[in-house]
């Protein structure tokens, strides 16, 4: 746009927006730094230099078993995911492709299940959980993140399988493809990209939930969250290691994050910004 | 396509998810709805007797409940006012060609990607603790006295932490809507004569509009049920200075065992969700028309 | 083998009758275009006999069987779609073979199939790309091949040229007419313009509302439209239509003649018009004129006519050529 000063004007414009990126992100780069610091070291005043110890991570795993709470996290995120996909893929299929005059009211009426405060509904799950045995259980907290997430993979698949063509589904049947076929051979090859921007947010959505994660558990199921939470009563100073224990928890979904920046826009307003 | 047989299986087809939501939310909602007409509480699970309107009085005469609606509102507020200001700014900044463009987009939506526990824990030890934190350490470089955050602006410190938390997801969002504007459109302004601030208050500011209301509505929903973050830093309090509606229920539900007391917040909660959640099906309901 | 019949077919969306009743024949080999105004059930009618949409009553029969309650591949039919509906993870060469493969064929025949038919249509170069990486013209012809490889008894197409440019549409028409020729396969064809319908059908159906309102060769519906809405619809730029004294004086409501159908003058006729637009095409002028006591006319002249924007022209109508209508619109024979 200013065309005379391009270069002079795009720098200046690179120191601004990398300080404001800088000062965002500074807040997980100390925490990373810190992992890497002694104890001592992690509460004697500002530095961006650690000593560089590895001792944390082994810390962090040797007393509190670190292990069990991330395995948690694995299979709740991936074990909910999996299962909301297998509910919502053909739902998603039918509004997407089959749609009556009730579609678009039902697709409403997912998402204001979304919109249910969980406070609200606390007490009765607790209870019920309680009553069936499902408290501090995996498949109690599975059930749990699939429910809660399922109107936003429907959703979400719903916008991708929108953008298939209709008549390229009834080329396949006029071509003689019967419905098995139009399927394998048509319609998941088209709906793979969309399938996985989903799964991908969906993990991320999972991985993070806090209310329910923290209300459900206690020790068996815990996943990181519950577990990052009960480290909120300061026993002793423990930075460097609570360091340590995030920056794992962290991650490995700050790197699928960043892969998923457009589906994330796409899938958090229900298609509503693209 | 739409033959009879094809829409008989859409039917068998959407029942699972419809029928698991339905359940989901029914039976919940109305156990709420039927405690909140009950004394009960669950460390004298054998006393339990109508209570008519009693729980909603309780609730309603708590002085705590008014602290607690005002908190949630500030909270919301606050953190829309930062998220949506600073990703519109953030966002024109991002829109201008610089160096390294990927790398500071990647840096600037990282926050979103931290579970909230861990983004209040990072800000609670290392950034805003009175003695040891960075803020503390420059307020010490230049001689001042260190804040003492949670305990003397706790609420806002909440605000601060969930502002950071969300400032990626309304910088992304209206970063995205920024880059769909029409380059012919900017240039056509450019061609009439609209310096930067006419452009932006003519052509950037009604293109964003949608994508702001968009932002707005999806974030109060989440901002409503803001939990984990007070959970870790200040526990609602001191007192009940930073209890928002969400934990003033869980402290009555979980901490108190009162279920009653809990469900008639519960009921009010999701009263007060319907009325932003009516705001939103209308917008993206919309959207679905185009 | 093609022939094609539908009796008393009807199609209901909801309250909706959008295919009141249609009866049509089509005969083994024959050129048929559905032309009329967009929503007029053309393509709801193509879908019909495709076997994609449910009849909401009526029977169709192909080649004597009837195939109303017949799943579409069953019936023998191929489409090719306005969009084209190429499968886009898919070479030209996946995409021709597909109905081969779900046919079963042996891989060989399938090959030999694809090459053929990649050779009629000039698209031996591109068998490997993706239909993305191919031109509007030549996503086109992916789609007709991926027809003529099954050997169906009859074609539909729905409006295939209306995403192509003029130029290309004018070739692609007739390539499709030549196609014809040498297939000698039935072909439905939709189409809003009737230019297209013109220029290339055998038999014209011309619907409105879901109604035909007359069938007939595309000289048939030129020299004698049944009804007003066929004398508006077909023949271009559009006939002129007179109410009011001229029309009572030849016996009818309306009476109707066609812009290429009058004698033009600068001294003496029947009408007095001024120009006020007029169209050069080279060889023809299209004159748009207002006429004393009518309105609004159009007229053709040849080329040399020179008249422009103000001149004053007179008309007279070649009274051979006139059409006469009735108060229901329909026309009055003789
Ligand atoms: N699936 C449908 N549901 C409801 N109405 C439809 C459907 N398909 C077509 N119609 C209606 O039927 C009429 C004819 O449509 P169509 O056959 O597509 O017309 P054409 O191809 O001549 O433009 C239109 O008014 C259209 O709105
Ligand atoms: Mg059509």
């Amino acid at each position: 746009m200013a065309r005379k000063s391009t270069t002079q004007s795009k720098i200046v414009w690179t120191v601004i927006a990398w300080v404001v990126a800088l000062v965002i992100f500074f807040p997980i780069l100390y925490a990373v730094i810190t992992s890497f610091k002694t104890e001592p070291e992690a509460i004697d005043g500002f530095s961006l230099i650690p000593s560089g110890t590895f001792e944390n991570y082994i810390t962090v795993q040797t007393q509190r078993d670190y292990f069990k709470p991330f395995t948690n996290s694995v299979i709740l995120s991936i074990g909910s995911t999996i299962l909301a996909l297998i509910f919502a893929i053909p739902a998603a299929w039918a509004m997407a492709f089959a749609p009556t005059r009730r579609t678009k009211d039902i697709l409403m009426w997912m998402l204001s299940t979304k919109m249910m405060p969980a406070v609200a509904v606390l007490l009765p799950i607790y209870i019920l959980f309680r009553n069936f045995g499902l408290l501090d259980t995996r498949i109690g907290l599975t059930i749990m993140l699939t429910l809660i997430n399922l109107p936003i993979v429907v959703w979400m698949l719903y916008t991708y399988f929108r953008e298939i063509p209709g008549e390229i589904l009834e080329a396949a049947r006029m071509d003689g493809a019967n419905l098995w076929k139009e399927i394998v051979y048509v319609l998941t090859p088209m709906a793979v990209p969309g399938i996985a921007s989903t799964l991908l947010l969906n993990i991320i959505l999972a991985w993070n939930e806090a209310f329910w994660t923290i209300q459900l558990s206690t020790t068996n199921a815990a996943p990181l969250t519950a577990f990052i939470a009960s480290f909120s009563s300061p026993q002793g100073l423990f930075w460097a290691k609570l360091s340590a224990a995030s920056t794992m928890a962290i991650a490995p979904i700050l790197i699928l994050g960043w892969f998923s920046q457009k589906q994330l826009v796409r899938g958090l307003t229900f298609g509503a910004v693209k | 396509m739409a033959t009879q047989n094809t829409k008989t299986l859409a039917r068998l087809m959407m029942a699972p998810s419809v029928i698991a939501l339905l359940v989901w939310m029914v039976i919940p909602l109305s156990m709420t709805l039927y405690y909140s007409f009950q004394n009960y509480n669950l460390l004298t699970p054998q006393n339990v007797s109508f209570g008519g309107f009693f729980n909603y009085q309780y609730f309603y005469t708590d002085p705590a409940f008014f602290t607690a609606i005002w908190n949630t509102l500030i909270l919301v507020v606050g953190v829309l006012a930062i998220t949506v200001i600073g990703g519109i700014a953030i966002g024109l900044l991002l829109d201008q060609p610089i160096f390294g463009q990927g790398i500071v987009r990647i840096l600037v939506i990282s926050p979103f990607f931290v579970m909230p526990p861990v983004a209040a824990l990072i800000w609670k030890n290392m950034i805003m603790h009175p003695s040891y934190g960075v803020l503390a350490d420059i307020a010490k470089f230049f001689g001042l006295q260190p804040v003492d955050w949670f305990a003397q602006y706790p609420l806002f410190s909440v605000i601060v932490i969930v502002a950071w938390q969300w400032l990626p997801f309304a910088t992304l969002i209206l970063l995205t809507a920024l880059q769909s504007l029409d380059g012919e459109q900017k240039e056509a302004a450019e061609m009439d004569g609209a310096n930067f601030v006419n452009r932006f208050i003519y052509l950037t500011l009604p293109h964003l509009s949608r994508a702001i209301t968009v932002v707005i509505l999806i974030q109060t929903i989440f901002l409503l049920g803001i939990y984990a973050e007070i959970l870790v830093t200040t526990n609602g309090g001191p007192g009940y200075a930073s209890t928002n509606l969400t934990f003033l229920i869980y402290r009555t539900a979980r901490l108190g065992y009162d279920v009653g007391g809990g469900a008639a917040g519960g009921i009010i909660a999701v009263v007060l969700a319907n009325i932003v959640a009516i705001f939103l099906m209308r917008a993206v309901g919309k959207n679905l028309d185009k | 083998m093609g022939s094609i019949t539908l009796k008393n077919v009807q199609k209901h969306f909801g309250e909706a009758k959008v295919i009141p009743s249609v009866d049509l024949e089509i005969t083994d080999g024959e050129f048929v275009v559905f032309v009329g105004p967009s929503g007029s059930g053309k393509s709801t009618l193509l879908r019909l006999i495709a076997g994609l949409e449910d009849v909401t009553g009526g029977t169709i029969t192909i080649d004597g069987k009837d195939v109303t309650e017949a799943a579409p591949a069953a019936r023998g039919l191929a489409m090719v779609f306005q969009s084209y509906a190429l499968y886009p993870h898919m070479s030209v060469r996946k995409n021709i073979a597909f109905p081969l493969k779900m046919a079963k064929m042996e891989q060989s025949k399938i090959d030999k199939k694809v090459e053929d038919a990649a050779r009629i249509l000039n698209l031996s170069d591109y068998l490997e790309r993706r239909p993305g990486q191919l031109s509007g013209g030549q996503r086109q012809r992916v789609a007709i091949g991926r027809a003529i490889v099954r050997e169906p008894s009859a074609f539909l197409f729905d409006e295939p040229l209306s995403n192509l440019d003029a130029a290309l549409r004018g070739t692609m028409r007739l390539e499709i007419s030549d196609l014809h020729n040498q297939l000698k396969t039935t072909m439905i064809y939709v189409t809003h313009d009737q230019i297209e319908a013109m220029t290339m059908a055998d038999k014209i159906v011309v619907l409105n509302r879901g109604n035909i309102e007359q069938v007939g060769s595309p000289m048939e519906l030129y020299n004698t439209p049944r009804n007003l809405f066929v004398a508006g619809f077909i023949g271009s730029p559009r006939m002129n239509l007179i109410e009011g004294e001229y029309a009572q004086s030849k016996g009818a409501k309306t009476a109707g003649i066609r812009p290429e159908h009058m004698t033009l003058s600068k001294e003496s006729g029947l009408w007095k018009g001024t120009v006020s637009v007029a169209e050069h095409l080279g060889a023809d002028t299209f004159l748009h004129l207002d006429v004393d006591g009518i309105g609004k006319m159009t007229a053709r002249a040849s080329g040399e006519f020179g008249a422009h924007h103000g001149d004053t022209v007179y008309l007279t109508p070649d009274e051979t050529r006139l059409h006469r209508f009735d108060d229901k619109g329909l026309r009055i024979a003789g």
